[in-house]
C-alpha cells in the first residue's frame, strides 16, 4: 500500500469502529508503562494520530469530525501528549500543507516525527519588508545544481528556537510579477547559515524570533509544490492558520473575559456602575463570539466551510484587548504594577496564568499576528460581500521594479 | 464567593438551519415578497389599516405560521420555536405589518396556562390574542399590574399603555393580581386607542378597560407563564432583528455597488468596505445568539434565561447598528420618505426597546451569571 491510498474500508469507519480500535490499541500499549515516544510512534502507525489522514500517514481516512472523540479517549486513558502547544505551527499549518502539496517521500519523511512532537516546526513567512503584503517577500532562493541557495531575513518567527524544521516562502524569480515568482521550501533549522535571534517584544520577553539566512543550501527535494507555485501553497498554509487561531469550541467565560469576571466576583469593593456596564457588555459579546465560533465549527463539520473564521479572529482579538484593558482598570493601583520586564524566553503556557499587565500587552499582538484585523476586513469585504478589490499598484510590474 | 460562572457551559446544540427550516423560509419569503414589498408596506403606513390582515390570513391559513410551536394534539403544527424564529427572520427582513410577534408571545403564555381551546383557535389563525403588558416590559423582572377586578366580580378596571399587536387582536390577555384575565377585545367596556408610533409598521395600542367582563385564570403557574412568554418573545424578537439586520446589510451593499462618486463605485472605498465588514461580523454573531436562544426555547433548556438575554442584548444593538449604518451609507436618498431605509431604522430603534432594552437584559444577566453591580 502506498502512503496516499485509503484503507479498503475507509468510508465505513464510524465512531463506534474507531472507539473499538482505540480500545484495542490501549490494551496493547499501556500508557502508564509504555515509553511516551514509543507510545506516540505506535499510535501514529496504528492510524489513530489524525484519523482523517490517509492510512500509513497516521490516519485511517475517516471523517475529520471523528477526531475529537479519539483524542478524548486517549486523554482519558492518560496517554502522553505530542507537545501540541509547542508544535502548534507544525500540527496546524505545516502538516496540512505537506499532506496537500508534498510527494510521497516528503510525507513519509516529515509527518511521523512532526505528529509525535519529536520535531517542532516553525513558519518563515513574514519579513521586515513584507508583513500584510506577504507576496512581496524578498528572501532569495537561487538554483545551484540539485539545491537552492537562500539569503534573506525572516521575522515574527514563533518557535524558531525550538524548531528542527521551518516552512519558508522565498523568491525564485525576481523578474516575474510578485505572486508568480515565489516558491515554497522546507528548511532544516540546523543547517549552516541559519541564525535564530530572539526578538524582544513590548512585554519584555523574546517570544518570537528573527531568522537570518546566509547562503543556506536547501536540497531541491525540500521544495513543496512547483517552482513559482509558492504563493498558492502559502495561501493554503494561511487558510489553516486562520482556522487554527479562530475556530473551535470554548467553554463559557473562557479566555480574557474569564479573568475579568473572576476578578469582578472576587473584588466587590472595586465595583462601580460604569465598570459594571462595560464588563456586562464584554461578557455578552464574548458569549456571542463563543457561539459564533461554535456555529462555524458546526458548518465546517457539515461540509459548509464558511468565511466566518476571519470574523471570529477579528472579534477575539478585540475582545481580548478590551477585556484585559478593563481588567487593569478594575485592579486600580495594582493595575499599575508589572510582573517582570526582564528579557527572557517565555515558556509556552496558559495566558490566564500570566499577570494582567502582561496579558494586556500581549493581546495587542492578536490583531496583528496571523493577518491584521485590517487585512481581514478586506478579506470579508471582498470575498464575502463581493465588494471591489483594493486598487493595486503592483499588479503588472516585475517584483524587482516595485518601489520599496 | 465562587469565581466561576454558575451552571458551567451547557451543550450548545444545533445552530444551523435544517432543510425543513430552509423550505419554510422560502415559502414565507415568496409570499411576503409578493404580498408586502416595501413600497406596499410604506403606503399602508399612511392609511387607517396599519395591519396587513390579508397577509396575516395567508400566512396563518396557507403556511400555518401561528401553529408552528403548538403540538399537533393541541391543534398546532407540531414544529417548534426554532421554526417560529425562522419565520420571524423573514418577517423582520420585510418589516411586515402582521401580529406575528404578539401571537408568539400569546401562544407561549396560553401553552403555559392550560387554555387549550383558545390556544387551538390562535394556532389555527382563527383568532388572534395579545398579551396586554407595556411593550418595554422584559422577562426577569416583575410586570406591574395596572388592571384590577372591580370588587369581587369579573369586571375589569384599569389601563395598560403601549401594547404591541393589539390593533387587530380578538382577545386580550391581561395580567391581574389574581392571575390572568381573558377579555374579548371588542367587548363591552374595552377601549383600544391606536397610537401614532415611532415604528409605523408595528403600532402601539393603549388599552383601557372600564367594567369589561373577563374570565380569570388563576393558579400558581400564571406569573411564571407571563415571564416565560416574555422570555420566549425576546428569543423570537432576536431572530426578527437578525432578519432586519441582514436586509439592511444586503440593501446597503447593493446600493454602494451601484452608486458612483468621484468616478468610483462607493463600494470601492476602504473606509466603507471596513464598516460593512464589521457589520457582517456583528451579524454572524447575531445569528449564532438568535439560533441558540431559539434552540433553547424549542428544547425548554434550563439555559433559556441566559440564552434569551444574550440574544436580546446583542441582536438589539446589531439591528440598530445595521439600520443606522444603512441609512448613513445611503446618504441623502436614505433620509427621504420614499426610500425604505427609515422603515428599517424605525423598526430597529423600536425593537431595541421591545420586551426589555439591551440594558434590561444585561442587568438580568448580571443576576443570572453572578456578576452583581
Amino acid at each position: 500500500m502506498t502512503a496516499t491510498d485509503s484503507p479498503p474500508d475507509a468510508g465505513s469507519l464510524d465512531a463506534t469502529a474507531l472507539a473499538a480500535r482505540v480500545e484495542e490499541f490501549l490494551a496493547a500499549h499501556d500508557p502508564s508503562t509504555t515509553e511516551p515516544g514509543e507510545f506516540l510512534r505506535a499510535r501514529f502507525a496504528a492510524g489513530l494520530a489524525w484519523v482523517h489522514y490517509p492510512a500509513g500517514l497516521g490516519g485511517l481516512g475517516a471523517e475529520n469530525g471523528l477526531q475529537a472523540a479519539v483524542d478524548a479517549a486517549f486523554a482519558a486513558a492518560g496517554s502522553p501528549e505530542n507537545r501540541p502547544r509547542l508544535n502548534v505551527i507544525g500540527l496546524g499549518m505545516a502538516a496540512p500543507t505537506i499532506l496537500r502539496f508534498g510527494d510521497d517521500a516528503q510525507k513519509e519523511r516529515w509527518l511521523p516525527s512532526l505528529w509525535t512532537g519529536e520535531d517542532i516546526w516553525c513558519q518563515l513567512f513574514s519579513e521586515p519588508g513584507a508583513g500584510s503584503d506577504l507576496a512581496g517577500v524578498g528572501t532569495s532562493a537561487v538554483r545551484d545544481g540539485d539545491a537552492w541557495v537562500l539569503n534573506g531575513q525572516k521575522v515574527w518567527t514563533s518557535m524558531a528556537h525550538h524548531a528542527r524544521w521551518g516552512i519558508l516562502l522565498a523568491r525564485t524569480d525576481p523578474e516575474a510579477v510578485k505572486h508568480r515568482g515565489l516558491s515554497y521550501f522546507v528548511v532544516d533549522m540546523t543547517a549552516p547559515g541559519v541564525e535564530v535571534r530572539g526578538l524582544r517584544q513590548i512585554t519584555g520577553e523574546a517570544e518570537f524570533n528573527e531568522v537570518f539566512l546566509t547562503d543556506v543550501r536547501i536540497p531541491d527535494d525540500q521544495r513543496l509544490g512547483e517552482v513559482g507555485q509558492g504563493w498558492a501553497v502559502a495561501q493554503y498554509t494561511l487558510m489553516n492558520e486562520r482556522v487554527a487561531i479562530g475556530g473551535g469550541t470554548l467553554p463559557r467565560e473562557s479566555g480574557a473575559v474569564g479573568s475579568l469576571a473572576a476578578r469582578w466576583r472576587e473584588h466587590p469593593e472595586a465595583h462601580t456602575p460604569g465598570l459594571h456596564d462595560r464588563m456586562l457588555r464584554l461578557w455578552v459579546e464574548t458569549e456571542a463570539a463563543r457561539l459564533t465560533a461554535e456555529r462555524l465549527g458546526q458548518q465546517q463539520a457539515a461540509g459548509q466551510p464558511g468565511p466566518e473564521g476571519s470574523g471570529v479572529k477579528i472579534t477575539y482579538a478585540r475582545l481580548n484587548q478590551e477585556c484585559s484593558s478593563l481588567e487593569l482598570e478594575l485592579r486600580g493601583e495594582d493595575g499599575l504594577r508589572y510582573a517582570d520586564y526582564t528579557e527572557r524566553r517565555p515558556e509556552v503556557e496558559d495566558y490566564a496564568s500570566r499577570d494582567a499587565g502582561w496579558r494586556y500587552l500581549r493581546f495587542r499582538a492578536n490583531s496583528i499576528e496571523g493577518g491584521t484585523s485590517e487585512i481581514l476586513r478586506n478579506v470579508i469585504a471582498e470575498r464575502v460581500l463581493g465588494l471591489p478589490a483594493e486598487a493595486r499598484a503592483d499588479k503588472d510590474l516585475p517584483w524587482k521594479d516595485l518601489p520599496r | 464567593m465562587s469565581a466561576a460562572v454558575p451552571g458551567g457551559t451547557p451543550t450548545t446544540g444545533d445552530l444551523l438551519y435544517s432543510d425543513i427550516e430552509d423550505d419554510l423560509r422560502a415559502s414565507v419569503r415568496a409570499l411576503v415578497d409578493k404580498q408586502a414589498p416595501w413600497d406596499a408596506v410604506l403606503a399602508r403606513t399612511d392609511t387607517d389599516q396599519p395591519v396587513d390582515t390579508d397577509l396575516w390570513k395567508r400566512l396563518t391559513q396557507e403556511i400555518g405560521v401561528a401553529g408552528l410551536p403548538v403540538p399537533e394534539e393541541r391543534g398546532g403544527a407540531g414544529a417548534s420555536w426554532r421554526e417560529v424564529a425562522v419565520v420571524a427572520e423573514e418577517l423582520g427582513r420585510a418589516v411586515a405589518p402582521v401580529p406575528f410577534l404578539g401571537t408568539a408571545i400569546a401562544t407561549a403564555l396560553l401553552s403555559g396556562t392550560g387554555e387549550d381551546e383558545l390556544l387551538a383557535a390562535v394556532a389555527a389563525g382563527e383568532r388572534t390574542a395579545a398579551l396586554a403588558v407595556g411593550a418595554t416590559r422584559g422577562a426577569g423582572r416583575p410586570v406591574p399590574v395596572t388592571v384590577e377586578r372591580q370588587g369581587a366580580g369579573d369586571l375589569l378596571q384599569g389601563t395598560v399603555t403601549a401594547v404591541i399587536d393589539a390593533v387587530t387582536a380578538d382577545v386580550l390577555l391581561v395580567p391581574v393580581s389574581e392571575g390572568l384575565a381573558i377579555v374579548e377585545a371588542d367587548g363591552d367596556g374595552v377601549t383600544r386607542t391606536t397610537a401614532e408610533s415611532l415604528d409605523m409598521t408595528r403600532r402601539l395600542t393603549d388599552v383601557t378597560v372600564d367594567g369589561a367582563p373577563a374570565r380569570i385564570v388563576t393558579g400558581p403557574g400564571v406569573d411564571g407563564a407571563v415571564d416565560r412568554a416574555l422570555r420566549i418573545g425576546a428569543a423570537i424578537l432576536a431572530s426578527e432583528q437578525l432578519g432586519l439586520a441582514e436586509r439592511c446589510l444586503a440593501d446597503t451593499v447593493a446600493y454602494l455597488r451601484e452608486r458612483h462618486q468621484f468616478g468610483r463605485q462607493l463600494a470601492s472605498y476602504q473606509a466603507l468596505k471596513h464598516r460593512l465588514a464589521d457589520l457582517w461580523v456583528a451579524i454572524t454573531q447575531a445569528r449564532a445568539t438568535a439560533r441558540y436562544s431559539a434552540r433553547c426555547a424549542a428544547d425548554d433548556s434550563p439555559d433559556l434565561p441566559i440564552a434569551a438575554a444574550v440574544a436580546a442584548a446583542h441582536c438589539s444593538e446589531v439591528a440598530l447598528l445595521a439600520a443606522e449604518e444603512g441609512l448613513q451609507l445611503h446618504g441623502g436618498i436614505g433620509f427621504t420618505w420614499e426610500h425604505p431605509a427609515h422603515l428599517f431604522l424605525k423598526r430597529a430603534r423600536a425593537d431595541a426597546l421591545l420586551l426589555g432594552s439591551a440594558d434590561h437584559h444585561r442587568s438580568v444577566l448580571a443576576d443570572l451569571c453572578a456578576l452583581p453591580s
